[in-house]
């Protein structure tokens, strides 16, 4: 065979193509990759660099000064605080959202007259704009115009004024509802679709034997839907950590620094305060902490298998 | 199951509609408000229904020209799926059929899915000062689309999994090439797993707040930043926060409605096949 024979067979498409083409699937990823990079690798190593540094919007010093925004991290209370209204907020709304959500997929796993017209309805918070959940609820919540006093006060037979959003003991059930009233739908779908997805036969069989609901839902229903509601605790999860657009909505934060979440005060840092590097430093915190919990968390639960 | 028998379907159908009320209510409060007249919001009781329907609460925000911004939102969202989708599933092919990257790969991709945005938002500001790209169309639809990504490449790849490779094959024996088999016998095989991701894509961008808060001043200012201006001190524009946040509603329930067969899959992250 000449050369020239030899590149004609190979250049006929079955052998042309049947090669492993490795620049056309690394074509494949390359521009997504590089816009992932852009908003995940990048912001990453600019936050770095520059929370060794003390920019402020007064003053642009880019002068090295080693560890002063770490160290200020530490002794910075209003930040820790932050952190613990993050996670008491997570510790409560989700657990909470959980239950309720199981127990209405509960409720409506078996038929009903109307039930996807309920299940449609029921649907409709998880699917609005969070900023406008809490605008929503901002309405509700009015001390005078909201309903939300009112049927109080027709509960308790006379007149409620409370002040939903700026008493410090009813702001954070008030940002509670909203949050649950939004997101308590999105695990409700979910579970009812894993509910409708266990073995009846293994259920019937259980029951023949005599077990009651409570070891029948332990033993056999909430194995089998584990691994659905295991990815949906981790989406509601990191969604809960960076908490923002209901609290801005409803408090702002307040009343002074009483709801501020890590999302909230970062964002004060970094554009109210002009605190440049030190807000480069708390992000910096933040990627890397939260890299380390998801990346556990995906490769424990098995996720990208 | 036996505590299921007992609660009697009247006990069941009460619950069931007082979770709907609840779920319901807050949603009926502010389309109603969008509709009553200053007399009926300010009134003390609170009026349950409106009179009548009346929109001159929708013709001031026209008049005033805010509801430019919900145009802005659909520009945003629109182009930045349609880029998402595009490139995603570029990806999501790759990782599948070819492996690319292996498990680290697809590992780091939904991990940025993950991120708080609070994170990365500062660093990207910062970036965009310099580049003179805040307050443009192409500054954020840039970033709605990488946020998006982690997001279609994920759930495309469900998708392409459940694909027979045999088509694949018989295609390339027939003279396509790899770009051809792609576009005439992958995309066709997954169109409807490129709707409703495109869907779900789009309510994403369509939802957000914090970027669209912290890169827009004027020009491309979202819907949702909007209906925050709207927030006073002491008194609200009632009437105007309502109107505005129906106008940004509607069009997502109408897109959801559109899908409600993928529901599920879509909030779940493919967790949930449906």
């Amino acid at each position: 065979m000449t050369s020239e024979t030899v590149d004609r067979v190979l250049d006929t498409p079955v052998h042309r193509h049947r090669m492993p083409d490795r620049n056309f699937r690394l074509w494949l990823v390359f521009p997504a990759v590089l816009l992932l990079l852009l908003i995940g690798l990048f912001p990453l190593i600019y936050s770095l660099v520059i929370s060794f540094q003390n920019l402020t919007m007064l003053d642009q010093d880019t002068s090295f000064h080693g560890l002063m925004n770490y160290a200020q991290l530490f002794r910075d209370r209003r930040l820790w605080e932050a952190i613990l209204h993050t996670l008491l907020i997570t510790a409560v709304a989700l657990p909470l959202e959980l239950v309720l959500g199981l127990v209405m997929a509960q409720l409506f796993l078996d038929h009903m007259p109307g039930r996807q017209l309920f299940i449609a309805l029921i649907v409709l918070p998880t699917i609005i704009s969070p900023i406008v959940a809490g605008a929503t609820w901002r309405l509700m919540f009015d001390q005078r115009y909201g309903p939300v006093n009112q049927i109080i006060s027709w509960l308790t037979g006379q007149q409620q004024v409370l002040l939903w959003t700026v008493n410090p003991k009813l702001v954070y059930p008030a940002i509670l509802i909203c949050e649950i009233w939004q997101w308590t739908p999105f695990m409700f779908l979910i579970l009812l679709a894993a509910l409708s997805h266990v073995d009846r036969s293994q259920l019937e069989a259980a029951e023949l034997d005599g077990a009651r609901f409570p070891r029948i839902f332990f033993k056999i229903v909430l194995p089998a839907i584990w691994p659905v509601m295991a990815i949906a605790i981790l989406i509601r999860g990191v969604d809960l950590v960076r908490i923002f657009d209901v609290i801005w909505a409803l408090t702002g934060g307040g009343p002074g620094t009483m709801t501020e979440t890590i999302s909230i005060y970062t964002y004060i840092q970094g554009f109210q305060q002009f605190e440049s590097s030190y807000t480069a430093a708390i992000a910096f915190l933040i990627v890397a902490l939260m890299s380390i919990v998801v990346t556990w968390a995906i490769r424990r639960m098995g996720l990208a298998r | 199951m036996n505590a299921r028998r007992r609660l009697a379907l009247p006990l069941r159908y009460a619950a069931a509609i007082a979770f709907t009320l609840f779920f319901i209510f807050p949603v009926y409060w502010l389309f109603i408000i969008s509709f009553k007249t200053p007399a009926e919001i300010f009134s003390y009781p609170p009026v349950w229904y409106p009179k009548s329907i009346q929109f001159a609460n929708y013709w001031v925000l026209f008049k005033d020209g805010d509801a430019f911004t919900v145009w802005n939102s659909l520009v945003l969202a629109s182009i930045s799926t349609l880029i998402a989708m595009v490139l995603g599933t570029m990806c999501a092919y790759s990782l599948v059929r070819f492996r690319t990257g292996g498990e680290n790969l697809a590992v780091w991709i939904i991990s940025q899915r993950l991120m708080p945005p609070i994170a990365i938002i500062f660093p990207i500001f910062l970036l965009y000062v310099w580049l003179g790209w805040v307050d443009t169309y192409h500054g954020l639809i840039i970033l709605y689309t990488a946020f998006s990504l982690p997001y279609v490449i994920w759930m495309m790849r469900g998708y392409i999994e459940e694909v027979p490779i045999e088509l694949e094959e018989s295609a390339l024996v027939d003279g396509c090439t790899r770009w051809e088999v792609l576009w005439k016998v992958v995309f066709p095989m997954v169109r409807a797993g490129l709707f409703a991701t495109a869907v779900f894509t789009f309510v994403f961008a369509w939802n957000d707040f914090i970027f669209a808060l912290v890169l827009t001043r004027t020009e491309v200012i979202t819907y949702t930043v909007q209906v925050t201006h709207y927030f006073g001190g002491q008194s609200n524009f009632w009437a105007k926060i309502a109107a505005m946040s129906v106008l940004g509603t509607v069009p997502i329930f109408l897109a959801v409605a559109t899908m409600q067969r993928f529901l599920v899959r879509g909030i779940s992250m493919g967790a949930v096949k449906g």
